[in-house]
């Protein structure tokens, strides 16, 4: 394909754009990488875990998200629109009350945050919602 | 590095044996995530607390692993179940090394 001028500097233009737009954001592959090192590829439910995040937050520095998972021993979060999806993992101990926490989280921006528990019997349930963010969270 | 760090924990003074206790727990620190920049456009480095753990009388509570998408001063609320008088441990380990400790202490009648 022959290339006129103005195409070749609207090209560079973008490429330059997206180079210096940071933090840059997860991919759908990142997302899925850090999925798989938790369940190990293996398939999700959604039975049984309850994941509590406001539809609309105000300041991404300060999201609260409260999950709870009956019985897991361990839940993972992420979010999928962050340079990094890792948030958190909880490991519960015997001592746990309840497979249930609250912390709050950045989102850079209008994202879905996942929550994955591991069961004891090897089983992974999975809940995700939505998240709209106001201001963004992660600098920049 | 992180200064003024300070652990802040509730817990319930008292329950009953068998009862569900909810505890918050907080510490000031900046969790610089390593994804700012400066004024001069130069990346400020990573520091974070990286875990937390709370133990109840030496039986592990909870676990956590934290990466720097976890808030400002972070904060966790979470439940422990307690038979007997005791003290539950709270360790956050940052980034640089150094490590936060605080305890509290909750009486069965």
């Amino acid at each position: 394909m022959e290339m006129n001028r103005r195409q070749f500097v609207g090209t560079g233009v973008g490429a330059a754009a997206a180079i210096t737009l940071l933090p840059s954001v997860a991919t759908a592959q990142d997302v899925d990488a850090a999925i798989n090192a938790f369940t190990g590829g293996a398939d999700t439910s959604s039975d049984g875990i309850t994941l509590i995040a406001p539809e609309i937050a105000e300041n991404g520095n300060t999201v609260p998200i409260e999950v709870d998972a009956p019985g897991a021993e361990a839940i993972i979060l992420l979010a999928a629109g962050n340079p990094s999806p890792d948030v958190a993992t909880f490991n519960f101990g015997p001592a746990a009350g309840a497979q249930a926490a609250s912390t709050r989280i950045r989102l850079a921006g209008e994202q879905d945050v996942i929550a994955i528990a591991r069961m004891p019997d090897g089983t992974f349930l999975r809940a995700q919602q939505e998240v709209k963010v106001t201001i963004g969270g992660c600098g920049g | 590095m992180a200064d003024n760090v300070t652990p802040r924990v509730r817990v319930p003074r008292e329950a009953s044996a068998g009862d569900v206790v909810s505890i918050r727990t907080l510490i000031s620190h900046p969790m610089e995530s390593g994804q700012r920049r400066d004024g001069d456009g130069n990346v400020i480095p990573r520091s974070i607390i990286n875990r937390f753990t709370c133990d109840f009388n030496g039986e592990n509570v909870i676990d956590v692993t934290i990466e720097p998408a976890v808030s400002t001063n972070p904060y966790f609320q979470f439940s422990a179940v307690v038979n007997e008088t005791g003290t539950f441990n709270f360790t956050w380990y940052d980034d640089d090394g150094s490590v936060y400790e605080d305890t509290a202490d909750i009486t069965v009648a």
